[in-house]
C-alpha cells in the first residue's frame, strides 16, 4: 500500500516535478488530491481554486479548470463558482496564512452559509512563499522572519486553530484536522480528503480539511528534523481528529 | 439596433432602475454589501433575482462581493455588483485581478462625498478613481455616467454587452442624487448593442472534452506579463477608437461650452436654459462615457469655436477638468479653460452657474 503512494503518478497531474521544496507537505497533498481525483473521476468536472501562497502554480499541476484568487478570497470566489454550476465540482485549496489572517471573514462566512464546497487548507505554521514570517498558526516561541526572538502570546496572540474554531458553526458538515509527516498519517489524510470530496458530491455540504504540513525551508530544518516538529511539537498543540462530523 | 418601444413608462429611484435593467439584460449573479447611497439597488434585486431564479448574495464585505463576482465572471455567468465610494476603494484588488484576467462584469458606483467615511451625499470625486483604474497595475475599466433615471436603465443594459464585448469591467459612474432621484422612464425590454457577442470559450466549466481553462494573473519568470500589459493597451486602444458616447445641446455657435456630467449636467443645462433665453450663446458637452473620454469630440467643437472658451462643472475638486485639459490641450489655451468644483457632498445651483458664466462672458 505504502509502495503504491509513493510510486504511480496519478493521471489528474501533470508529468514532471513541482516548483515545492524537498520534504514539503505540499507536494505530498497535491499527490493525494490527485489520486482522489482519479478514484472519483472528477477531473473533467471540477473546478479549482488556487490560493495566494506557495500552491499559487497549482494549476500547473492539477490538469483541470482553475482560477487562481486574490489572497485569502478563494472561499468567496468559489462560492460564486458553485452558485453558477452547482453541479460542478468546486475545490477550494488554501495555506494558513491565506485562510486564517487575511482571508478569516471569507472562510467564516462562507462555512457560514453552508457553502457545498471542499476546503484543502494546509497549515505549515508559516508564510512560506513570502520567505517565511510569522503566521497566524506559529506555535508559540516558535522563531520566524517576523519574529526572530520567538512568537510569544503577549502581543502577537495564540496560534489560532481552525478546525475548532469552524467547527462551532453548526452549518458546517466535515471538519477534520490531519497531517502529512508520515506514512500512516498521510493515509489518514487521503481517507479525509477522499471523505470531504464525497461530502460535496454527495451535496452534505462545507467540509474542510485542514492538514498538518512541513516548511523545512521556512523553518529553517532539514525535512527529518520538520517532520519530527510536527509530531514533536505542531500536533500539541494542534490535536488530530475529526473536530465536526454531520451524517446525513 | 431598432428600439423596441413596447415598454410602458413607470417611476422608479435610479438604484432600482440599474437593478432591473440588470435583471432584463441576463444579469446571472449579483452581490452586493449595503451601503448609502446604493442600497436600493441589493434591496431591489434581493426580491427580483429570487424572483427570476437567479443567484443574489449579500456578501460579508465589499472584498467578498467583488471577489465572488471574479469567480461568477470566470464561470461563464453575466454578474454584478454595486457599492458607494468607501466599497468601492474596497473592491480594488479584486477590479484589477478582473482586469487582468480580461473577465467581463459590470460595478455600479453611486458615488458619495469623501474622503474617509465623508457622508452619504451626492459626489463625484471618484472620477480619477474610476477612470484610471482604481487598483494596482496599468489598467483600464470603461466607465458610463447616467444623468436620468432612463439612462440609469438603459446603460445598465449596454453595460453588460460592453463588458461581453470587449472582456472589460464597465463602471457605471452614479452619484447620490441620480441614484435617489424618482423619474419616469420607459421600462423597455432588453435591448442588445449588439447582434453577435464572442462565445466564452475561455470560462471555467469543468474541461470535458477539452484542455483546462486557467484563469490566472501571475506571470512569473517569462515575459508573460509583458504580453499581456501589451494585449491590454492594444484592447484600450481599441476601445478607445471605437467608443465615445457624449450629448451636444446648444452648441452650435457657442461662445462657452459648458462641460459638466452626471446630475451636474442637469443643473448646467437648466441655466443654459436660460442663458439662451437672454441671448447668451451659451452650451452643454456633457460626456456619457467618462472613459474613453470624448476627447475628439471635444477638441472639434472647440475647434469651431471663433475664441473658445469653456467652463468645467463638478462635484470634485477638478478631477474631469484633467481631461478637458488634456484634450483641448493643443486648441484651446489653458486659461480660456475655466473650472467650478465643489466637494464635501454640494452639488452646484443654476444660480451659482448663471453667476459664472456673467464673471467669465462679462
Ligand atoms: C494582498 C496581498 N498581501 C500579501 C501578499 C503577499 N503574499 C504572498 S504569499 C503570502 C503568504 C502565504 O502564506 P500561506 O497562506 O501560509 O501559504 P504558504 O505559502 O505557506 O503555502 C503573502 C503574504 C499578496 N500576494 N497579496
Amino acid at each position: 500500500m505504502t509502495q503504491t503512494i509513493l510510486k504511480r503518478q496519478p493521471s489528474s497531474i501533470t508529468e514532471g516535478s513541482t516548483h515545492y521544496c524537498g520534504g514539503c507537505g505540499h507536494g505530498i497533498t497535491l499527490r493525494l488530491i490527485g489520486e482522489v481525483v482519479d478514484e472519483l473521476g472528477v477531473r473533467e468536472n471540477m473546478i479549482l481554486t488556487s490560493p495566494v501562497g506557495c500552491a499559487v502554480v497549482m494549476y500547473d499541476y492539477l490538469k483541470c479548470d482553475s482560477i487562481e484568487c486574490a489572497h485569502g478570497r478563494a472561499p468567496a470566489t468559489g462560492t460564486a463558482i458553485k452558485r453558477v454550476h452547482p453541479d460542478k465540482f468546486v475545490l477550494i485549496y488554501q495555506g494558513d496564512g491565506d485562510l486564517a489572517a487575511i482571508g478569516t471573514a471569507e472562510i467564516i462566512h462562507a462555512a457560514n452559509r453552508g457553502e457545498n464546497l471542499t476546503v484543502i487548507f494546509v497549515n505549515n505554521a508559516v508564510y512560506g512563499m513570502t520567505g517565511g514570517q510569522m503566521a497566524p498558526t506559529t506555535l508559540i516561541g516558535q522563531r520566524t522572519t517576523t519574529s526572530p526572538f520567538g512568537r510569544t502570546i503577549k502581543g502577537m496572540g495564540r496560534p489560532i486553530r481552525i478546525c475548532e474554531l469552524l467547527s462551532n458553526i453548526e452549518e458546517t458538515k466535515y471538519i477534520e484536522r490531519v497531517s502529512v509527516h508520515n506514512v500512516r498519517n498521510i493515509q489518514k489524510a487521503k481517507a479525509a480528503i477522499k471523505k470531504a470530496f464525497n461530502n460535496q458530491i454527495n451535496g452534505v455540504g462545507f467540509s474542510l480539511v485542514e492538514i498538518l504540513s512541513m516548511c523545512p525551508i521556512g523553518w529553517r530544518l532539514s525535512p527529518q528534523q520538520s517532520q519530527k516538529y510536527i509530531e514533536e511539537q505542531m500536533l500539541h498543540y494542534f490535536p488530530l481528529g475529526v473536530y465536526r462530523d454531520v451524517e446525513y | 439596433m431598432e428600439a423596441t418601444h413596447t415598454g410602458k413608462k413607470v417611476l422608479m429611484k435610479g438604484n432600482e432602475a440599474v437593478g432591473e435593467a440588470a435583471i432584463k439584460a441576463g444579469c446571472q449573479c449579483y452581490f452586493a454589501y449595503p451601503i448609502t447611497p446604493q442600497t436600493e439597488t441589493p434591496e431591489y434585486l434581493s426580491r427580483r433575482m429570487e424572483e427570476t431564479g437567479r443567484i443574489f448574495l449579500q456578501a460579508e464585505s465589499e472584498v467578498a462581493a467583488i471577489n465572488m463576482v471574479f469567480g461568477a465572471a470566470a464561470a461563464g455567468a453575466r454578474a454584478m455588483t454595486s457599492s458607494s465610494s468607501p466599497g468601492i476603494s474596497l473592491k480594488q484588488e479584486g477590479i484589477s485581478y478582473i482586469s487582468a484576467a480580461q473577465l467581463p462584469c459590470v460595478i455600479v458606483n453611486v458615488v458619495r462625498g469623501g474622503p474617509g467615511l465623508g457622508n452619504i451625499d451626492a459626489s463625484q470625486a471618484d472620477y480619477i478613481q474610476s477612470t484610471r483604474g482604481g487598483g494596482h497595475g496599468d489598467y483600464r475599466c470603461i466607465v458610463l455616467a447616467p444623468n436620468s433615471i432612463q439612462e440609469c436603465y438603459d446603460m445598465t443594459m449596454n453595460a453588460f454587452d460592453l463588458a461581453d464585448k470587449y472582456r472589460i469591467i464597465v463602471m457605471i459612474q452614479n452619484d447620490g442624487i441620480i441614484g435617489q432621484m424618482v423619474e419616469a422612464f420607459e421600462m423597455h425590454e432588453y435591448i442588445p448593442l449588439f447582434d453577435n457577442l464572442p462565445a466564452k470559450d475561455w470560462a471555467l466549466t469543468g474541461c470535458r472534452g477539452r484542455q483546462p481553462n486557467v484563469c490566472h494573473t501571475l506571470y512569473l519568470g517569462t515575459n508573460g506579463l509583458e504580453k499581456l500589459n501589451r494585449q491590454l493597451q492594444e484592447k484600450y486602444a481599441r476601445i478607445q477608437r471605437e467608443l465615445a458616447w457624449f450629448e451636444e445641446y446648444a452648441c452650435e455657435n457657442a461662445e462657452l461650452i459648458i462641460v459638466a456630467y452626471g446630475a451636474v449636467s442637469r443643473i448646467t443645462k437648466a441655466a443654459i436654459k436660460q442663458l439662451n433665453g437672454s441671448g447668451r450663446r451659451v452650451g452643454l458637452f456633457r460626456p456619457r462615457t467618462l472613459w474613453p473620454y470624448p476627447s475628439q469630440r471635444l477638441a472639434e467643437l472647440a475647434g469651431k469655436m471663433k475664441k473658445p472658451k469653456f467652463l468645467v462643472i463638478e462635484m470634485s475638486a477638478g478631477q474631469m477638468l484633467i481631461d478637458v485639459q488634456l484634450a483641448l490641450m493643443d486648441v484651446v489655451p489653458k486659461k480660456d479653460i475655466y473650472f467650478e468644483g465643489m466637494g464635501g457632498g454640494w452639488y452646484s445651483s443654476v444660480e451659482g452657474t448663471l453667476k459664472k458664466v456673467q464673471e467669465i462672458l462679462g
